[in-house]
C-alpha cells in the first residue's frame, strides 16, 4: 500500500494532474442538482464507452470488405467462441445509447438547462445527438445484409433528389457507380474513424463546459434566469452546495451500473442483430425495414404526398436541426421550471406522440402490398358458402390477380387498399365495375388485365360480400 | 496592450511562418481533395454507362417480363455479389423490348413482377407500376426507369452501369443525355 502511495506520489510529481482531477472531482454542485434526474448524460457516456470497447473488439475480426462483411459476420456469430455475444453488446449498446441521449436531450430540455449560460453546452449536444444518429446509421450499414443494401438505396435515391449536383452527390454517397465495396469501405471509415473522432472531441468539449459553467440547479417555478443576475445566483447554491464526489456521483455511478446489466441482459436473452439475408441485389424477394430509431422516417415516407417528398426530404433536416439549435439562442432567459413552459411541454408531447405513432405504424406496414397474400391466404370458406358457380369463378380471379396483396378479405392480406368484407355495402356493381376497370384513389386500373368474363365474375362475387341480412349499396337514380 | 500590438522583428517572423504553413496546406489540400472527388469521374476515364450483354433473345419470350442479371461494367474486385444487378426485360414483340431498372422510382427499393394481374409492386412503400412501367399508384413519382437498350449480334445489348436514381433519369422519365 505504502509502495503504491509512493509510485502514486512519484508520478504525480511528474504529470501534475492530481490536483486538477481533484478540483474537478470535488467541484460543489447545487445540493438539489445530485439528483436522479441527472443521470442520463453520464449513462450516455458510458454506454459510449461499451462502443468504443466492442466496437474495437469486432474490428480486429470482421471484413469491411463486400464480397466477404456478410461471411465474417456470420464467422463472429457462429464460430468464434461468444463473438456472436460481443456483436449483441454492440448492437444494443446502440439501442441503448439513441435512447439515453434522446431522453437526455428532453430532460434537459424540460429543465430548461440550455439557457445562459449553457447555450453553447446545448448546441454541442445537438452535434452529440446527429452523430449519435450518425453512428446508429452508418452501423447498419456495416451489417451488410439485405436491409443495409437497400437501405443504402434508399439513401442514394434521397441524395439522388437534390436539384443539380444530385447525381455528384449520389456518386460520392457510393464512392463509385453502384452500391458495392467502394460504399462499404468508406461507410467503414466514417463509423470506425470519422464520426468517433468528431464525437470523442465533441464529448470532451461538452463535459469541459458542464465542468466550467457547472451543473445545472433544479429548476424552481419563478426563479426566473437573467443574464444580469444568474452567475451570482448560482455561486450562492453552490455555495451551500455539496461536492460532486461522493454526494451526486454515487446516483450515476449506480444508474451506470444498470444500463451496462440490462445491455448484457439483452444481449445474452435476445442475441445479436443480424445479418439478415446476403447483400445480394439479384435476391429480389427483399422486404427491406430500417432499425428502430429510423423506423418513423420509413412512415414518414410512405405516407407524404407524392409531390411534398422531395421538399420534406430535403429541407426537414436542416430546417430541424436549426431549430434544435436555435433554441437556446432563442429563449436563453426566463423561467426553467416546465410547469411554466405549457409550449416547451406540448412540443415534446406533441413531437413524442408524432414519433411514437410513426414508429408503431412501422410495425404493420399497412402501405405495403403483402407480396404473398394472393397466394400465401386462402379465402375463408365462409366467404364461399351459397355461392353460385359464377361467383365462385369470380372469387378465383379475385385470388389469382392478386387483388389480395392489397385488400383484406377475413382479416388477411395487405392493407394498402380498404378491406373487402362489407365491399357490397358501399358499392354497386356498376361502381365496383368501374373501380376495378379504371382504378383511381390509388388503385390501378385493371382494364387490360382482365378479360370481360373475368370482370363479370369477379363483380359476381364481389356482390356477395356483406354481411348476412343487410341491403346491398343500390344507386338512387333508379327505382 | 498597444506594445503587443507593435510589430517586431519576432511577430513578423510567427507571421511569415503562419503564412508559410497556410500556403504548403492549401498546395497539399489540391491532391486530398482531388483524390475525395475521385468518384465522380468514372473509372479510368472510362464512363459508367457501358453496353452490357444481357443474354439471348430466346430468353425473352414474347408477351412475357422477365427477370434478367448482369454484372456491373464497372467493378472491384472485393465488389463480390454486390456488383450482380437485376433487370425486369419485357419483350412486347419479336422486335420491341423494354428493360426496366429494378429499383422503385420512389426509393430505390426492389420491385417485383406480377405476371396475373400485369403489374410491378413494390415492398417497401407501395408503389405499383404497369406492365409498360408506367406508374399505377402509390408514392412514386414517374414510371420505372429504362435502360437504352439494342439488339447486337441475336443478344439483348442494354447501356447500364450506375444505379439508377432520380439524378440519373430525370423525373417525367426522360433520360438525362451526359452519363455523369
Amino acid at each position: 500500500m505504502r509502495l503504491l502511495k509512493a509510485l502514486g506520489a512519484w508520478l504525480d510529481f511528474r504529470l501534475r494532474l492530481g490536483e486538477g482531477i481533484r478540483e474537478a472531482a470535488t467541484h460543489p454542485i447545487p445540493k438539489s442538482s445530485a439528483s436522479w434526474w441527472y443521470v442520463f448524460g453520464s449513462a450516455a457516456l458510458t454506454v459510449f464507452g461499451i462502443q468504443v470497447v466492442t466496437g474495437i473488439l469486432l474490428a480486429i475480426v470482421y471484413v469491411p470488405s463486400a464480397a466477404q462483411a456478410w461471411s465474417s459476420l456470420q464467422v463472429l456469430n457462429h464460430d468464434l467462441t461468444l463473438g456472436w455475444f460481443l456483436r449483441a453488446m454492440h448492437g444494443w449498446a446502440s439501442n441503448f445509447m439513441v435512447a439515453l441521449v434522446l431522453i437526455h436531450m428532453i430532460q434537459v430540455f424540460l429543465f430548461g438547462a440550455y439557457k445562459f449560460p449553457r447555450e453553447l453546452t446545448w448546441i454541442v449536444g445537438v452535434f452529440l445527438l446527429l452523430m449519435t444518429l450518425g453512428m446508429a446509421f452508418t452501423g447498419q450499414v456495416l451489417r451488410f445484409d439485405q436491409d443495409a443494401y437497400w437501405g443504402l438505396g434508399i439513401g442514394a435515391s434521397i441524395t439522388g433528389r437534390v436539384p443539380v449536383i444530385g447525381g455528384a452527390l449520389v456518386h460520392l454517397l457510393l464512392g463509385g457507380p453502384i452500391i458495392g465495396g467502394d460504399t462499404l469501405s468508406r461507410f467503414f471509415a466514417l463509423h470506425v474513424f470519422i464520426i468517433p473522432g468528431l464525437l470523442i472531441g465533441f464529448v470532451g468539449l461538452h463535459l469541459l463546459m458542464v465542468l466550467k459553467l457547472g451543473i445545472n440547479e433544479w429548476p424552481m417555478p419563478g426563479r426566473i434566469v437573467r443574464r444580469e443576475t444568474y452567475l451570482k445566483e448560482y455561486e450562492q447554491l453552490t455555495h451551500e452546495g455539496v461536492p460532486f464526489v461522493p454526494d451526486a456521483i454515487w446516483k450515476d455511478l449506480v444508474f451506470g451500473a444498470a444500463i451496462v446489466a440490462a445491455i448484457g441482459v439483452c444481449a445474452a436473452v435476445f442475441g445479436p442483430f443480424g445479418p439478415k439475408g446476403q447483400p445480394d441485389p439479384t435476391i429480389i424477394q427483399a422486404s427491406p425495414r430500417p432499425d428502430f430509431f429510423f423506423l418513423w422516417l420509413f412512415s414518414l415516407l410512405s405516407l407524404l404526398p407524392p409531390q411534398m417528398e422531395t421538399p420534406v426530404l430535403l429541407l426537414m433536416p436542416p430546417v430541424a436541426i436549426l431549430i434544435l439549435l436555435l433554441v437556446p439562442v432563442l429563449s436563453g432567459e426566463g423561467e426553467k421550471h416546465w410547469k411554466k413552459r405549457p409550449v416547451a411541454v406540448l412540443t415534446v408531447l406533441v413531437v413524442a406522440v408524432a414519433l411514437g405513432s410513426f414508429t408503431h405504424l412501422a410495425s404493420t406496414t399497412p402501405w405495403s402490398p403483402e407480396m404473398d397474400a394472393w397466394s400465401g391466404a386462402p379465402v375463408p370458406i365462409s366467404e364461399l358458402k351459397g355461392r353460385s358457380a359464377l361467383e365462385r369463378r369470380g372469387a378465383l380471379v379475385f385470388q389469382a390477380k392478386q387483388c389480395r396483396n392489397c385488400h383484406r378479405l377475413g382479416r388477411e392480406g395487405g392493407m394498402r387498399g380498404p378491406a373487402l368484407d362489407e365491399v357490397a355495402l358501399r358499392l354497386t356493381s356498376d361502381q365496383l365495375i368501374r373501380q376495378v376497370l379504371q382504378g383511381g384513389g390509388n388503385m390501378p386500373a385493371y382494364g387490360k388485365n382482365l378479360s370481360p368474363a373475368e370482370t363479370t365474375a369477379l363483380v359476381a362475387y364481389l356482390e356477395t360480400l356483406k354481411p348476412a341480412g343487410r341491403a346491398p349499396a343500390h344507386d338512387a337514380s333508379q327505382p | 496592450m498597444s506594445e503587443t500590438l507593435k510589430p517586431t522583428r519576432r511577430t513578423m517572423l510567427t507571421r511569415l511562418g503562419i503564412l508559410l504553413n497556410a500556403g504548403i496546406g492549401a498546395v497539399l489540400a489540391v491532391p486530398v481533395v482531388s483524390y475525395l472527388l475521385a468518384p465522380l469521374r468514372g473509372k479510368n476515364g472510362a464512363p459508367y454507362n457501358q453496353w452490357v450483354k444481357l443474354g439471348p433473345l430466346e430468353q425473352f419470350p414474347e408477351g412475357e417480363t422477365r427477370l434478367a442479371t448482369f454484372r456491373n461494367p464497372v467493378v472491384r474486385p472485393w465488389d463480390g455479389q454486390t456488383a450482380d444487378i437485376p433487370c425486369w426485360v419485357r419483350r412486347i414483340d419479336a422486335e420491341k423490348f423494354q428493360v426496366f431498372a429494378i429499383n422503385c422510382a420512389h426509393l430505390g427499393c426492389p420491385v417485383r413482377w406480377f405476371a396475373a394481374s400485369g403489374l410491378f409492386m413494390c415492398p417497401c412503400h407501395g408503389g405499383v407500376y404497369y406492365a409498360d412501367g408506367s406508374r399505377a399508384s402509390g408514392p412514386p413519382e414517374r414510371g420505372l426507369f429504362e435502360y437504352e437498350h439494342k439488339v447486337e449480334d441475336g443478344e439483348l445489348v442494354i447501356l447500364a452501369g450506375q444505379l439508377p436514381t432520380l439524378a440519373a433519369q430525370d423525373r417525367t422519365g426522360r433520360r438525362k443525355t451526359c452519363d455523369c
